[in-house]
């Protein structure tokens, strides 16, 4: 009942084909695993484009997504895959629900205004360049009001189009009535806009079409560079999540087992679970008798046995047993929507929390509009004329425009996410490097953060080689999470072997009748006390074979290798480390005590860890949650910050700020360690550009500036701030 | 500088013709896959055994 019999119904991941634009014509986007050079690129699409159907096959070597648009009436969608299959490539299909297009319009967008804005600085710079050396020179009014002229037909137009992202989100946060960064940009650049149109139409000296222009190009820029760091990341979890098969083999009503995305599955629909397999929504056992790893869902490490009127949770692991599911009618009580609950909630308050940018926009835009305001006023006041009062007033906010400031952050944000890209840790949130730098504590999940996912044994070294040759072979036929631990030992082979569901297996080895299972199965109660006696908190494995004394194996599961010194040197940061975990509080208290962790609190649900973590916010601490786990997905989302590791289960990677590959917790150090210093050069930055702005300011109040002044003093600071993000590589 | 109204406009007409290049571009997705472009140069599947260039394997 494996997927071997099950055809994956890939028609239902197709989608139509827009860019052909032709009926029947589908496309079907697949993440491809196994691509090592560009040569597998040309087999594949080669291999594609023979087959007669395809009308495209495009592989993108930097996101190893492939894209093949095929006419579904003369080719089925078995066929494209079994195709890359065939050449010796793994194929999975993304869910089209999950495909998020939005984000790659935007960036687009991004990139369109950047050109826009890059074009109209540099003919407006080149004109702005010919009027600032004829000012010096002998320039005639008439040339000038020409140049203007030309510089206004260019900057306008283009202003208003390059500039819309800003106007946008200003508009947005002025609506919700907050006040964001976006906000003086905006008016900085329509005030600049409409200050050098009325004295282009007055055929004044001064127009400062080239900075509003030159602050709309460099502030793009530094956005368009944030965007395009984070889609990569973006794209990079996509693929994990396609590469982990989150799909579902269905039973139709016709009989036929058929492979679909989650999102298609509905309350009611019989789902087949093939042993080792997840089980894919919160349903209720019709068939079928097997044990449960629950232990990414609620972080217990002892497999539970289920039963035909059980319910299970979606995000568990299936053990020995082939189950026969039914979808859940009530998936608003189950614990996924419980979780799921819980953590809109805590995203809701995370969102409340201001980022360093708009916390320096909400000091810097009253100080500087009141400046402005205060300007006009006193040269009014000295008696200047409204005419030059207004001139002065508008230099002063151009001069004091925010680019540096703008830049300031996200700047720095491109850099560090860059760096933490290479150490394999994917920012999902450019503001987490703040909150990330704030960290005083962390809190570990155990079962599959601290600890390896797969169990080991401990006492192997107790039990008879011969024995344990012996249950090695009868091991590898079961695949019960525990009996994995045995499945190393030996090279014998298995005869006979019958299943007692929830109990263990029996069998035949080199002759001998062999049983491994629970303490009872195995009549071996007496030996698995004293097993437990000295590895409180193991779970246990029983070996009996005909004429030999029972033996039990202790399992338990492993630290991650590098678990210990990961804990000393976050440790030596001078950071708390404290244990939430799930699980029961033997197994708990075994993991603490080898890594020397003091705070530990076991059997913890997803509430009773939000709520925990809550009480430790109330004490004022900066709580860096990382977990992996179904029941850490809320904690992750209510911590000040979070990580999880890339084996987490897809709602915990959603949850969490940033998430990190590979079966090592060092990454965790490195995330510390580089928001650490990204926070000191955001920092620094934002020194710096207030240091410009208090020099600047009485420069522009005395009315002082000169449009060359301006322009050069915008991108000096802007350069500066741009540098010293580079050093946030860490 | 009567020669200014010739040459603003020329160079202007250049410039928006590389602004409207880059734009076309982008909008045919030339920016999309910078790792394999690299490497579809070296490739001669869309050249036919007479050296002339095939239809079929013409891709946007």
């Amino acid at each position: 009942m494996g997927e071997g019999t099950a055809a994956r119904d890939w028609s239902a991941f197709a989608t139509p084909d827009e860019v052909s634009g032709r009926e029947g014509v589908c496309r079907l986007e697949l993440a491809v695993d196994g691509i090592t050079c560009a040569a597998c690129m040309g087999d594949i699409e080669r291999g594609l484009m023979s087959l007669s159907g395809v009308e495209r096959a495009r592989l993108n070597l930097s996101t190893h997504r492939l894209s093949v648009a095929y006419d579904a009436a003369a080719l089925p969608a078995e066929a494209v895959v079994g195709r890359v299959e065939a050449l010796g490539y793994k194929a999975f299909p993304f869910d089209p629900a999950r495909r998020d297009d939005s984000e790659r319009e935007e960036t687009k967008e991004l990139l369109r205004s950047l050109a826009v804005a890059g074009f109209a600085m540099m003919n407006v710079m080149l004109l702005s360049v010919s009027v600032w050396s004829g000012n010096a020179t002998d320039i005639t009014a008439g040339t000038r009001d020409f140049l203007h002229w030309v510089s206004a037909l260019i900057a306008l137009p283009a202003g208003a189009y390059a500039g819309r992202p800003f106007f946008r989100s200003a508009w947005r946060a002025l609506r919700a009535g907050r006040m964001a960064m976006d906000v003086p940009i905006s008016l900085g650049v329509i005030l600049t806009l409409a200050l050098s149109l009325a004295e282009t139409i007055r055929g004044g000296e001064e127009a400062y079409f080239d900075s509003a222009v030159m602050l709309l190009f460099f502030l793009l820029v530094g956005r368009y560079a944030e965007r395009a760091m984070r889609r990569r990341t973006r794209a990079e979890a996509e693929n994990l999540a396609a590469l982990r098969a989150e799909s579902a083999t269905r039973i139709d009503p016709d009989g036929r087992e058929r492979i679909v995305p989650l999102s298609e599955i509905r309350a009611g629909d019989r789902l087949v679970v093939a042993p080792g397999a997840r089980i894919p929504v919160d349903a209720t056992v019709e068939s079928g008798v097997s044990e449960i790893d629950k232990s990414l869902v609620t972080g217990e490490s002892d497999p539970e046995r289920i039963e035909p009127g059980a319910s299970v949770y979606g995000g568990t692991l299936n053990g020995s047993g082939a189950l026969v599911v039914v979808a859940s009618a009530a998936a608003d009580k189950s614990l996924l929507a419980t979780v799921e609950r819980l953590m809109e909630g805590a995203m809701e308050a995370r969102s409340q929390r201001l980022d360093l940018a708009d916390r320096a926009a909400r000091l810097y835009a009253p100080v500087v509009h009141s400046t402005a305001a205060l300007t006009l006023l006193g040269w009014v006041l000295a008696g200047a004329g409204w005419h030059q009062s207004i001139v002065i007033a508008v230099s002063a906010l151009i001069i004091t425009c925010p680019c540096a400031l703008g830049l300031a952050v996200p700047a720095v944000q491109v850099v560090a996410a860059g760096a933490l890209f290479r150490s394999r840790v994917l920012l999902t949130n450019g503001s987490a490097l703040e909150r990330l730098a704030e960290v005083d504590m962390v809190v570990f999940d155990k079962t599959g953060t601290l600890t390896d996912p797969e169990p080991t044994a401990l006492n192997l070294g107790d039990m008879p080689d011969d024995l344990l040759a012996l249950a090695g072979a009868l091991a590898r036929r079961s695949r019960h999470p525990l009996a994995q631990a045995l499945a190393g030992a030996g090279t014998l082979s298995a005869e006979n072997v019958v299943e007692h569901p929830g109990e263990g297996l029996e069998g035949n080895v080199e002759g001998r009748k062999l049983r491994i299972g629970s303490p009872v199965f195995c009549a071996a109660e007496s030996e698995a006390e004293a097993v437990l006696s000295r590895h409180p908190g193991a779970s246990v494995i029983a070996v009996h074979a005909d004429g030999m004394a029972p033996a039990v194996a202790a399992i338990v599961q492993a630290l991650k290798p590098d678990a210990a010194e990961t804990i000393a040197a976050l440790k030596a940061r001078g950071l708390e480390i404290a244990i939430f975990s799930g699980d029961r509080p033997g197994a708990v208290a075994a993991v603490a005590d080898t890594l020397q962790i003091a705070d530990r609190r076991a059997g913890l649900g997803p509430e009773a860890k939000v709520a925990a973590l809550h009480a430790l916010a109330d004490d004022g601490r900066k709580v860096l949650m990382v977990g992996d786990g179904l029941n850490d997905a809320a904690a992750l989302a209510a911590a000040h910050v979070s990580l999880s590791p890339v084996s987490g289960v897809a709602l915990a990677r959603a949850a969490a700020d940033a998430v990190f590959m590979g079966n090592r917790l060092a990454p965790v150090i490195a995330t510390l360690d580089v928001a650490r210093s990204a926070r000191a050069r955001m920092t620094e930055n934002l020194g710096f550009s207030a240091l410009y702005n208090i020099v600047a300011i009485p420069v522009a109040v005395s009315g002082h500036v000169t449009p060359l002044i301006a322009a050069l003093a915008m991108s000096a600071s802007s350069i500066i701030v741009t540098l010293n993000a580079l050093r946030a590589r860490a | 500088m009567d020669i200014l109204l010739y040459l603003i406009p020329i160079a202007l007409f250049l410039g928006l013709l590389g602004l409207g290049a880059f734009l076309w571009s982008l909008k045919s997705g030339q920016f999309d896959d910078l790792e394999g472009a690299r490497w579809r140069i070296l490739s001669d599947d869309d050249i036919d055994a007479k050296g002339s260039p095939r239809e079929d394997t013409h891709q946007d």
